[in-house]
C-alpha cells in the first residue's frame, strides 16, 4: 500500500510539474496582457513534435532539442505578432478566441507537417526504473522535475532581479505608467509570447519521453494548465506551479485509488471545489488596480 | 522646449480638445487650470503620445513628435507625472525608480537615484516597501522622482497636488520650482490654481477643449474672471 502511494506521489508530481510549466506560460502571457493563450498547450506539442523530427532526421537530441524550442519560440513570436498585436483593441474574450483559432491552426500544420501517430524521445537517462520505498520511479521523471525547477529559478530570477523582467511585471500593473517610463509595450509583450513558447516547447520535450506526443496532444496540455493556472490564482507564477503540481497530485491519486477512468474528471472537480471556496485560487489575490 | 501647435483630439467621435497651441522653455513654468472636465489631462496624454490626436503638430526642441512612438519620447527628455500618480502599487519603491530609469544608462540611473533618496529621504527608508503602501504624498514624490529618472528636459505633472495635506502640497511645489530652477521645462495642470498661478511663469486657462485665456502667472492672478471662478474669491 505505502509503495502504491509512493507510487501515486512521484507521478503526480512529475505530470504536475509539466502542467505547472505550462500554467506558467499561461501566468506570463495573461500578466502582459490579461488574454488567457489557449495555443499554450500547442507551443508544448511543437516542441516536442520538431524535437522527435529533426531528431529522426538524424541531428543529435540535445541539438534537435534546441530546434524544438526555437520553433516553438517562433509560433509565440507569430501569434503574437502577426494576430493579437493587429486585433489590440478587440475585446479580451475575442483574443482569447484567437488564440483557441490559433491552436486550431498549430494542431492543422502539425498534422501536416508530420504526422499523425504518436511518438517518443529517448528518455535522457534510460528507462532502468529507480527503485524508491517499493515504488518504481521512472529517471525521465526525475529529468522532469529538474527541468521544471530551473525552468522556474530562472524566470523568477529573470523577473525580481533584471530590468527587462521588472518591466513585464510593470507592464502587468499599469500598461500606461510603464509607457510614460519608456517601456515599448509591444517589443515586451512579444519578448513575454517568446519565452512563454519556449518555456511551453521545453515542457513538451521534457515530457515527451514519459507521456508521448502526437500532433493534437496541445488541447489536453492547455486545458489542464489554464485548469492549474486557475486553481493556483490566475496571474500568480507561484500559484501556477502550486496549481499544477496539486493538479497532478490530485490526478494521480485520483485515479489510482477511486478509478483511473475519471482522472481528468477529478481534476476538475477539483478546481470546481476550490474556487467556489476561493475564487481569487490557492495563492492568488484579488489585485484591484487603481485608477 | 516644447510647443504644441492647433492640437485636436478625440475620443471616438467625440472631439475634446480643439485648436490647443502651448509653449514652454527652458526654466519655466506653464501653469494650465481649468474645471473638471475641462481636457488637461487629454492635452497631457495626447503630447505624451498614449492619446491619439486628429489634427495639429507637437515638437520638442524643434523636431516633430507626431510620428514618435510613446516609448521613444521619453527618450527624447519627455516626462509625465501621471494624474492620479499611477505608481507600480504591488512593486517596490526602489523597483519603480529603477523602471523610471528604463531609457537610461546604468550609471545615470545609479546617481539619480542617489538624488531622489537624497532629496526625499522617506523613500530611501521605504525602499524595499512596496509603492501600494505608501501614502498619498509619498506616491506623489515617488511619481514625480520616477519621472525625473529618465533626465527629462520638458517635464508634464498633472494634479501633482491632488489629495495631499497643505505641508505636502507645500513640498511638492517647492520641488517643482527647484526643477524649473534646474532649467527643465515645466507644464503644470492644476486644479490648485492659486498656488500654480503663483509659482508659474506664465499660464493659460482651458475650458471645454479650448485656451481660453492666456498670459503671465501674476496677470491670471489679477484677472476678474479667473479669480471668480479658479480662485475662489471676487
Ligand atoms: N477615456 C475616455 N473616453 C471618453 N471620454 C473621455 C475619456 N477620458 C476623458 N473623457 C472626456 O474628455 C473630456 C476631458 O477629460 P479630461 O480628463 O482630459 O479632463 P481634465 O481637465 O483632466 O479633468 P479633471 O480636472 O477632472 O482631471 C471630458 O469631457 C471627459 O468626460
Ligand atoms: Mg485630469
Amino acid at each position: 500500500m505505502l509503495s502504491d502511494l509512493v507510487q501515486y506521489a512521484a507521478s503526480g508530481v512529475t505530470v504536475g510539474a509539466i502542467y505547472a510549466l505550462i500554467a506558467l506560460g499561461f501566468t506570463l502571457i495573461y500578466n502582459s496582457t490579461h488574454v488567457a493563450n489557449f495555443a499554450q498547450g500547442d507551443f508544448a506539442m511543437l516542441g516536442a513534435m520538431t524535437t522527435v523530427f529533426v531528431a529522426a532526421a538524424g541531428v543529435p537530441v540535445v541539438a534537435a532539442g534546441i530546434l524544438g524550442i526555437l520553433a516553438a519560440a517562433c509560433a509565440g513570436l507569430l501569434l503574437y505578432r502577426a494576430a493579437i498585436s493587429f486585433a489590440k483593441n478587440s475585446s479580451v474574450l475575442g483574443l482569447i478566441v484567437l488564440t483557441i483559432g490559433a491552436a486550431i491552426f498549430l494542431k492543422g500544420v502539425a498534422q501536416i507537417v508530420f504526422d499523425k501517430r504518436f511518438h517518443s524521445l529517448p528518455a535522457w537517462f534510460g528507462t532502468e526504473p529507480i527503485k524508491v520505498l517499493d515504488a518504481t520511479i521512472q529517471p525521465q521523471s526525475f529529468v522532469v522535475l529538474a527541468g521544471a525547477a530551473v525552468i522556474v529559478f530562472a524566470l523568477v530570477v529573470f523577473t525580481k532581479k533584471t530590468l527587462i523582467g521588472k518591466g513585464i511585471l510593470a507592464i502587468s500593473q499599469n500598461q500606461l505608467a510603464a509607457t510614460l517610463v519608456g517601456i515599448n509595450v509591444t517589443t515586451i509583450v512579444t519578448l513575454a509570447f517568446v519565452i512563454s513558447a519556449a518555456i511551453g516547447g521545453t515542457a513538451g520535450i521534457l515530457a515527451t519521453p514519459i507521456t508521448l506526443t502526437s500532433y493534437d496532444a496541445g488541447t489536453l496540455l492547455s486545458l489542464k494548465g489554464f485548469a492549474a493556472a486557475m486553481l493556483g490564482g490566475m496571474g500568480s507564477p507561484m500559484g501556477a506551479v502550486i496549481g499544477g503540481l496539486v493538479l497532478g497530485l490530485v490526478e494521480a491519486f485520483g485515479g489510482g485509488l477511486i478509478s483511473s477512468a475519471y482522472k481528468d474528471a477529478f481534476a476538475f472537480l477539483a478546481i470546481l471545489v476550490v474556487l467556489a471556496l476561493r475564487p481569487q485560487g490557492l495563492v492568488g489575490s484579488f489585485v484591484r488596480e487603481r485608477v | 522646449m516644447l510647443e504644441v501647435k492647433d492640437l485636436a483630439s478625440r475620443y471616438g467621435r467625440i472631439e475634446v480638445l480643439h485648436d490647443v497651441s502651448l509653449k514652454v522653455e527652458p526654466g519655466k513654468i506653464l501653469a494650465l487650470i481649468g474645471a473638471n472636465g475641462a481636457g488637461k489631462t487629454t492635452l497631457l496624454k495626447a503630447i505624451s503620445g498614449v492619446q491619439p490626436i486628429s489634427t495639429g503638430t507637437i515638437t520638442l526642441d524643434g523636431k516633430p513628435l507626431n510620428k514618435v512612438q510613446a516609448s521613444e519620447r521619453v527618450k527624447r527628455g519627455l516626462a509625465q507625472v501621471p494624474e492620479g500618480r499611477q505608481v507600480f502599487g504591488g512593486m517596490s519603491i526602489e523597483d519603480n525608480l529603477l523602471l523610471g530609469g528604463w531609457t537610461s544608462s546604468a550609471t545615470n540611473v545609479q546617481a539619480d537615484l542617489q538624488f531622489a533618496y537624497e532629496t526625499f529621504p522617506v523613500l530611501f527608508e521605504k525602499k524595499d516597501l512596496l509603492a501600494g503602501s505608501l501614502s498619498g504624498g509619498q506616491q506623489q514624490m515617488l511619481a514625480i522622482c520616477r519621472a525625473l529618472m529618465s533626465r527629462p528636459s520638458v517635464i508634464l505633472m498633472d494634479e501633482p497636488s491632488m489629495g495631499l495635506s497643505p505641508l505636502l502640497i507645500d513640498q511638492v511645489f517647492a520641488a517643482i520650482e527647484l526643477l524649473k530652477k534646474k532649467g527643465l521645462a515645466i507644464v503644470l495642470v492644476e486644479q490648485n490654481a492659486s498656488v500654480a498661478l503663483s509659482i508659474a511663469d506664465d499660464a493659460s486657462v482651458m475650458e471645454t477643449g479650448r485656451i481660453v485665456l492666456r498670459g503671465t502667472g501674476k496677470e491670471l492672478q489679477q484677472d476678474q474672471r479667473v479669480k471668480e471662478l479658479y480662485l475662489g474669491h471676487a
